[in-house]
């Protein structure tokens, strides 16, 4: 033999492309999310170097425990009223998703996208932040509104496209604008959003205003320019945003090593960029509250952005478009290890006397009503489709500020 | 040139026009912001943002990181908090990687929110060729910024209305594509590359006022007046075309559209109506460029009166080169041919 000692030289170069553990008909290997113990995770002073919160971003910071007692440095500094208010907003949002689904199901509208398994971030955060803060948020953060209170009314008839649409009916369902519930414009267009957020933080600070901007993004669209853009501008101008990255492990049918997740974890690209970066279970809502809060004081404090990776699990189809159970085995949310949010916080608000089974079923029950009330008032304003929908000719509208002449024209010419 | 531009004011050249019309809007309103890459400390690579930051601080004028997408994704952000951003992109030749923020960002926001979010910003990039820039130093993109739903394109050709534009451009509540003709920069340029360019300081017609002052958006210029055809045109070529009309003795009515889209048809209508005859002249390449929208335009509304087809003049369908500037920009030579087939007919 004549081969050289190494043998990697002699094998012709091979495309490494990964794969996730299982399959449908087979069984995920949970093993890659490096997961740390509850209370594990030390917690950082505020104004942390990026270059200190390295070895965070390969831990994960968790205040539950299995029995689902409060431990650790993060455990601390969360008001009862908060908790409450969560598991309000939590269980109204998945009782929001489940009716929508239905009504897509019905035809009652084209598309909806759930946001099941994810419920805590979007609350935990929204409950976090100040009012005059803005989320720039994907698809998946509906839980902003809801905690915000927003009307479900307006939100569904959002989602029907009817004449009390407040987007008038020009946009996809669950692509929401709220202004005034800090909640900017939702795009079509993946990460859009993120490089925005660091913008207008940075108009905050060019103001020497006090109100900070949050980002949010998935993890198969960090892999997209716009997120090393926002993450190098929010590094070079200490801008006072909140760069979350919510890790569901799914990009649609593409697992999360494809977005270059394999081997690394998205937090740790935070770091790498000079930004204090932290790794979170995003299943647990008073580890979302209080890296929130953290992050949020930083910002608010002038010490810059933070990074948070949200470690969660897209338990429901990626849109009522979508089917899992062809690229992923049909059980795998069950055997997640993080579990689901509503039933951890539970657990532990029933451990803490702030709740009961009998509340539970009582405050779940009472929500659905509302959210099939407030669909039965928002059908009043027509579904998709219908002779109730918004007018052809504010279609020709908000293009821009004034309606030029050859928009005029075309109104016109449609004769409307 | 419009009759205000004898009105008095100081010789600028159009880099000291636009730095000049930044100024008095940074003066004016506290939330403009100007940024873009080289455009700080240094005063942008063209010296159209010299002195800014000294005047006004870093918190109104700062450099940003080479990423388009960035400079533009931020600008959006910022408008959409409330403030008035003029973001630079050094080369309109660089501006495709931030295409995705301009098209599907800053031109819908205020459609997709009903109002409720909206980006009044400036996007201002140098374009144009005629100095040897080479594939990506030359290239006229206006077409495919006109095309997008939402957005203003606009376009000087000199000074005043450099000034007089980007001031209106600046207080306009819409997303707006500023492309400022580098090769007029620092003087006019008709074409005749044999010949000494003149600067803006020997020209006549180079007196900008010092204070506040715009030009309207959405209008037209009628740069020389004529009654045989009618030139439709805009930046570098304006020059180019009075030049061509001069040279051949031609009674050519030349129009510097100024706003490309949306546009002033009247102006359009009104001299075709009259001459019966046009053609079209940019320099960007031909196929599906602007000029395609103005032929469509002038068949649609003035058929009836016109005496021969619609020709354009324009860059080739080729990338633009670098040792063949003079073949591949529409000169005067090549606007007198037409000028005389159009004529002809």
């Amino acid at each position: 033999m004549t081969t050289s000692q190494n043998p990697a030289a002699t094998e012709p170069l091979r495309l490494h492309v990964p794969e996730p553990s299982a399959r449908p008909g087979q069984a995920t290997d949970f093993s890659y999310l490096q997961l740390s113990p509850a209370g594990s995770v030390d917690k950082p002073a505020l104004d942390v170097p990026a270059s200190q919160t390295a070895p965070l971003t390969s831990q994960l910071i968790r205040v539950l425990d299995d029995n689902g007692d409060a431990v650790g440095p993060w455990a601390a500094d969360i008001d009862d009223a908060v908790l409450l208010r969560a598991m309000h907003a939590m269980l109204k949002t998945r009782a929001f998703d489940a009716r929508m689904l239905i009504a897509q199901r019905q035809k009652k509208t084209s598309f909806y996208i759930q946001c099941l398994g994810e419920e805590a971030i979007a609350v935990g955060q929204t409950l976090a932040l100040q009012d005059g803060d803005m989320q720039f948020p994907t698809y998946r953060q509906q839980g902003i509104l809801i905690t915000k209170e927003v009307s479900l009314v307006d939100m569904m008839c959002q989602i029907l496209s009817n004449a009390a649409d407040p987007l008038k009916g020009r946009q996809l369902p669950i692509m929401y604008s709220y202004k005034d519930a800090g909640f900017f414009s939702i795009s079509g267009n993946l990460t859009t959003q993120y490089i925005q957020a660091v913008g207008w933080a940075m108009a905050s600070a060019i103001k020497g205003d006090t109100k900070i901007a949050t980002a949010w993004v998935g993890d198969g669209a960090t892999a997209e320019g716009d997120f090393h853009a926002a993450l190098v501008f929010a590094h070079v101008y200490r801008a006072p945003v909140i760069l979350n990255v919510v890790n569901n492990q799914w990009a649609i049918s593409t697992f999360q090593a494809i977005a270059g997740g394999e081997n690394t974890t998205f937090a740790a690209r935070g770091a790498a960029y000079g930004i204090p970066s932290l790794r979170v279970d995003g299943n647990d809502l008073l580890a979302v509250y209080a890296a929130s809060r953290w992050a949020a004081e930083r910002a608010r404090s002038n010490l810059g952005s933070t990074m948070i990776e949200w470690v969660t699990y897209r338990a429901g189809p990626h849109s009522t478009s979508d089917d899992p159970s062809k690229y992923r085995p049909a059980d795998d949310a069950q055997h997640f290890p993080l579990g689901d949010p509503i039933d951890r916080l539970k657990q532990h608000l029933v451990k803490r006397g702030l709740w009961s089974d009998e509340q539970h079923e009582k405050v779940r029950a009472e929500l659905d009503a509302e959210v099939s009330r407030a669909l039965k008032e928002a059908e009043t304003h027509g579904l998709l489709g219908s002779d109730n929908r918004p007018g052809a000719a504010d279609m020709f509208n908000d293009v821009y500020k004034e309606l030029p002449e050859h928009l005029r024209r075309q109104r016109q010419q449609l004769g409307v | 040139m419009s009759e205000t531009q004898n009105n008095g004011g100081s010789p600028m050249t159009m880099i000291q026009a636009l730095r000049s019309a930044m100024d008095v809007m940074l003066e004016r309103d506290d939330n403009v912001v100007v940024f873009g890459e080289d455009v700080g400390y240094f005063g942008g690579v063209f010296r159209c943002t010299d002195g800014l930051q000294a005047k006004y601080g870093k918190q109104r004028v700062f450099d940003a990181p080479i990423s388009e997408s960035g400079i533009a994704g931020a600008a959006i952000g910022m408008a959409a908090y409330g403030l008035r951003p003029v973001a630079e992109i050094q080369f309109a030749d660089y501006i495709y990687p931030a295409y995705d923020q301009i098209v599907s960002e800053a031109a819908r926001l205020r459609y997709r929110s009903g109002g409720m979010f909206t980006s009044p910003l400036v996007f201002r990039t140098p374009c144009g060729g005629g100095i040897y820039g080479g594939q990506t130093h030359s290239q006229s993109p206006e077409a495919i910024f006109a095309h997008v739903a939402g957005l203003r394109t606009v376009m000087p050709s000199n000074p005043y209305d450099a000034k007089g534009l980007l001031i209106a451009s600046i207080e306009n509540d819409d997303p707006v594509i500023f492309l400022e003709p580098k090769r007029l920069y620092n003087g006019p340029f008709d074409g005749h590359h044999d010949r000494p360019v003149v600067a803006w300081s020997k020209h006549a017609d180079n007196l900008v006022p010092e204070g506040y002052y715009s030009v309207p958006l959405d209008k037209a210029a009628i740069v020389r007046e004529g009654k045989a055809v009618t030139i439709l045109t805009y930046g570098t070529t304006v020059w180019v075309a009075q030049a061509a009309a001069e040279d051949a003795g031609i009674d050519a009515e030349v129009i510097d559209l100024r706003s490309l889209w949306p546009l002033d048809l009247d102006a359009i209508t009104e001299s075709v109506k009259k001459t019966g005859r046009c053609i079209v002249l940019h320099e960007a390449t031909r196929t599906c460029g602007f000029g395609a929208e103005l032929v469509a335009l002038v068949q649609e509304h003035c058929f009836y009166h016109l005496q021969a087809p619609v020709e354009r003049v324009t860059g080739w369908d080729t990338p633009y080169p670098h040792a063949q500037e003079w073949d591949y920009f529409p000169g005067p030579a090549r606007v007198i041919e037409a000028l005389q087939r159009v004529l002809e007919d």
